[in-house]
C-alpha cells in the first residue's frame, strides 16, 4: 500500500520535472530577450528606416515585411489547405491515389525548410518569372506551411461528429450542403488552429525567403507584389553575423519584435477563434 | 356516431391487409415494397433476402436481438447506407412504385423518408435553427411561413407549451426527452410521407418515452411509420404489425396481436418472451 503511494509521488515527480523542463527554457528565452532587447524599443526603432548601414534607426521595412508575408502566404495556404483537406477527409475514396497523397503531405511536413527556399527559387523566381519578389517568397512560405494546414483540418473534420453528418443528410440536406452548414463550422476553431501554427513558422522562417523575396538592405516600403522586401528572421540574423559594431540591444530588440509580431497575430486568431467557439 | 363507425371499418380494412401480407400475397398498394433485400459490409452478410410490404399509415415494429440488422434494414430505406464504403446490397425498395435507388434522387428521398436516431441529436444550433435547417437548406426562406411551421412541428411532437418562450436558446439545453421530440418536430418539419424510427427511446425515461409514443399513435393518421425497437413492450403497444429478425432474416411478419399471441414461429416466442438477445 505504502509502496503504491511513494511510486506515484516519484511518478507525479518525474512528470513535474519534465513540464519544468519544458517551460524552463522558454521563460529563460522571453527573460533573455527581454532583458536585453528592451532597451531597443522606441518609436524610432520600430516605425522610421535602417540607417548608417543598419547600426542606426529603425526596423519597420523588416517588420511590414514579415507581416505582408505572413497575410499573404496565409491568403495562399488556408483557403487551398482547408479545401484540399475537405476534399481529401469528405470526399476522396480510400484508394492507392488518396494514400500516396496522404502519404506525400505527411512527407512535405518532414522537408527542411532551406530544401522549400530552393524550390520556391527555381520554380517562381526562375521558371515562372516572378523574380525575387513577395509573390515568390509567399508562394514558397505557403507551400511549406500546406501540410500543417491540411492536417490540422483534417484532424478537425474528423473531429466533428458523424451523427451531425447523418443528421443533416437524413434532412435532405446534399453533401456540399452538410460540410458547409454542419461540418465546416464547427470544424473552424480546429482550422484556425492550424492557421496560428502556420503564421508563427512564417514569420520565423529565413531559409525559404532567403533566395525568394529578402532584401539584404532596401530601407524603402514595397509597393506591389512583386517587390522585394526586408524581412525581420532575415534581418536578425544579418545584425547578429553580417554588420560589426552594432548596439547588441538592436539584435536583440530584432528579436523582441519578431516574438512580440507572432504574438500579437496569434492573439487575434485565438480571438477569433474562441468566438467561433462560443457560437455553438 | 358516423365518425367512429368510419373508423372501425379502416381498421377491419386494415386487418385484412394484415392477413394477405402475411400470407406474403401482395397488398394493392403498399407504401414501400421490399423485395429480396440483401445487405453485406464486406464479407459479412447482415440481411438476408429480405422481402415485405410496409402499408400506409401503420406502424410497422421491428424487433430482434441485437446485430440482428435492424438498423441496416431502415437505414437503407432512406439510402443512408449510401455512404457506408464497403456496402454491398442487391434486391429492390419501391416507394410508391417507385425504385428508391434508381428512379428517386437521394435528398429528395431522404425528405420523403424521415429518420429519428436512437440517441436525440438536436444540431448546436437554436432550437428554432434546428427545426428549420432542412426546409431552410431546401430553399425555403419566408420567414412568416418558417415560423409558422416551427410552431406547427412542434406542437405535433407535444413539445411546443415547453419551449414556445424559448425558441431562439440552444437545443441543446433541453432534457433528453425533449430533444428527442424536438428530433421528431425537427423531422416533421420536412413535412414526410414515412418516418423511421431507430429505438428512440433507447435512452429515455418511461414519461418521457410515454410522450414519444402518444405523438407516435397521433403520426400514425397521416403517416407511414417504421419502428425498429428493443423494447418488446413497446412494439405490442404501438405496432400495428410487427417483424422479428434473426440474424439478418426476417422471421416473421404479421399483426403485432398474433406476434405476441400466438406466433407461427417458436423462435418469435422465445425472443418474446425472454429466452435469447
Ligand atoms: N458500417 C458498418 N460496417 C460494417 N459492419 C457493420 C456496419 N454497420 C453495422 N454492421 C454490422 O452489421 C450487423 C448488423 O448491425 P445492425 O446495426 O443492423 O444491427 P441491429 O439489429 O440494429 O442491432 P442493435 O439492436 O444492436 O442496434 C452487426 O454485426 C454490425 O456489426
Ligand atoms: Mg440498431
Amino acid at each position: 500500500m505504502k509502496n503504491e503511494v511513494v511510486k506515484e509521488k516519484i511518478g507525479f515527480g518525474v512528470l513535474l520535472l519534465a513540464t519544468l523542463l519544458v517551460v524552463i527554457p522558454v521563460l529563460l528565452i522571453i527573460w533573455l530577450i527581454l532583458s536585453k532587447g528592451w532597451s531597443a524599443l522606441s518609436w524610432e526603432f520600430l516605425f522610421t528606416m535602417p540607417r548608417d548601414g543598419m547600426r542606426a534607426g529603425g526596423i519597420f521595412p523588416a517588420i511590414v515585411g514579415t507581416f505582408y508575408l505572413v497575410i499573404a502566404s496565409i491568403a495562399f495556404s488556408l483557403p487551398i489547405g482547408v479545401l484540399a483537406a475537405i476534399y481529401l477527409s469528405e470526399y476522396a475514396a480510400d484508394n492507392l491515389l488518396t494514400r500516396i497523397i496522404n502519404l506525400a503531405i505527411i512527407n512535405l511536413a518532414g522537408v527542411s525548410s532551406v530544401v522549400f527556399g530552393l524550390f520556391g527559387l527555381s520554380l517562381f523566381v526562375i521558371f515562372l518569372k516572378f523574380g525575387v519578389s513577395i509573390i515568390s517568397g509567399a508562394l514558397t512560405l505557403g507551400i511549406m506551411t500546406l501540410p500543417v494546414i491540411i492536417t490540422t483540418t483534417r484532424e478537425a473534420l474528423r473531429a466533428v461528429p458523424k451523427s451531425y453528418r447523418e443528421v443533416s443528410l437524413s434532412l435532405g440536406a446534399s453533401r456540399w450542403q452538410t460540410i458547409r452548414h454542419s461540418v465546416l463550422p464547427f470544424a473552424l476553431p480546429g482550422i484556425l488552429t492550424g492557421a496560428i501554427l502556420s503564421i508563427g513558422r512564417v514569420a520565423g522562417e529565413t531559409a525559404p525567403i532567403l533566395f525568394t523575396v529578402a532584401a539584404f538592405y532596401l530601407p524603402k516600403l514595397p509597393h506591389s507584389l512583386s517587390d522585394q522586401v526586408m524581412a525581420l528572421p532575415y534581418h536578425l540574423y544579418i545584425v547578429t553575423t553580417q554588420i560589426p559594431y552594432i548596439p547588441e540591444n538592436f539584435r536583440f530588440g530584432t528579436a523582441l519584435v519578431l516574438v512580440g509580431l507572432v504574438l500579437i497575430m496569434n492573439i487575434t486568431a485565438v480571438i477569433i477563434r474562441s468566438k467561433y467557439r462560443k457560437r455553438k | 356516431m358516423g365518425h367512429a363507425e368510419k373508423k372501425r371499418c379502416d381498421m377491419t380494412d386494415r386487418r385484412e391487409a394484415n392477413n394477405s401480407s402475411a400470407g406474403q400475397v401482395d397488398h394493392p398498394d403498399p407504401k414501400i415494397k421490399v423485395r429480396e433485400l440483401t445487405i453485406h459490409y464486406g464479407k459479412v452478410r447482415v440481411l438476408n433476402n429480405l422481402s415485405l410490404d410496409i402499408q400506409k399509415n401503420e406502424i410497422l415494429s421491428v424487433i430482434g436481438p441485437a446485430n440482428s440488422g435492424k438498423t441496416s434494414f431502415l437505414r437503407s430505406l432512406n439510402r443512408l447506407n449510401d455512404f457506408e464504403p464497403n456496402i454491398r446490397m442487391s434486391g429492390s425498395i419501391l416507394l410508391d412504385g417507385r425504385n428508391i435507388y434508381k428512379d428517386l434522387d437521394a435528398e429528395g428521398l431522404r425528405k420523403r423518408v424521415g429518420m429519428i436516431f436512437a440517441l436525440p441529436i438536436p444540431l448546436p444550433r437554436s432550437i428554432h435553427d434546428n427545426i428549420t435547417y432542412g426546409p431552410r437548406l431546401a430553399g425555403d426562406h419566408d420567414k412568416s411561413a418558417l415560423d409558422q411551421l416551427v410552431e406547427d412541428s412542434l406542437k405535433a411532437a407535444y413539445l411546443w407549451d415547453e419551449v414556445k418562450d424559448r425558441l431562439r436558446s440552444s437545443a441543446l439545453k433541453l432534457s433528453g426527452g425533449q430533444q428527442q421530440r424536438l428530433c421528431i418536430a425537427r423531422t416533421l418539419a420536412l413535412k414526410p410521407e414515412v418516418i423511421l424510427f431507430d429505438e428512440p427511446c433507447s435512452g429515455l425515461d418511461p414519461i418521457s418515452t410515454a410522450k414519444v409514443e402518444e405523438s407516435m399513435m397521433e403520426l400514425k393518421k397521416n403517416h407511414t411509420i417504421v419502428l425498429v425497437t428493443n423494447n418488446t413492450k413497446q412494439a405490442a403497444r404501438v405496432g400495428t404489425r410487427t417483424a422479428f429478425f434473426l440474424m439478418g432474416d426476417l422471421v416473421e411478419i404479421d399483426s403485432t396481436e398474433k406476434i405476441f399471441t400466438a406466433p407461427a414461429d417458436s423462435r418469435t416466442n422465445d425472443y418474446i418472451i425472454g429466452r435469447f438477445g
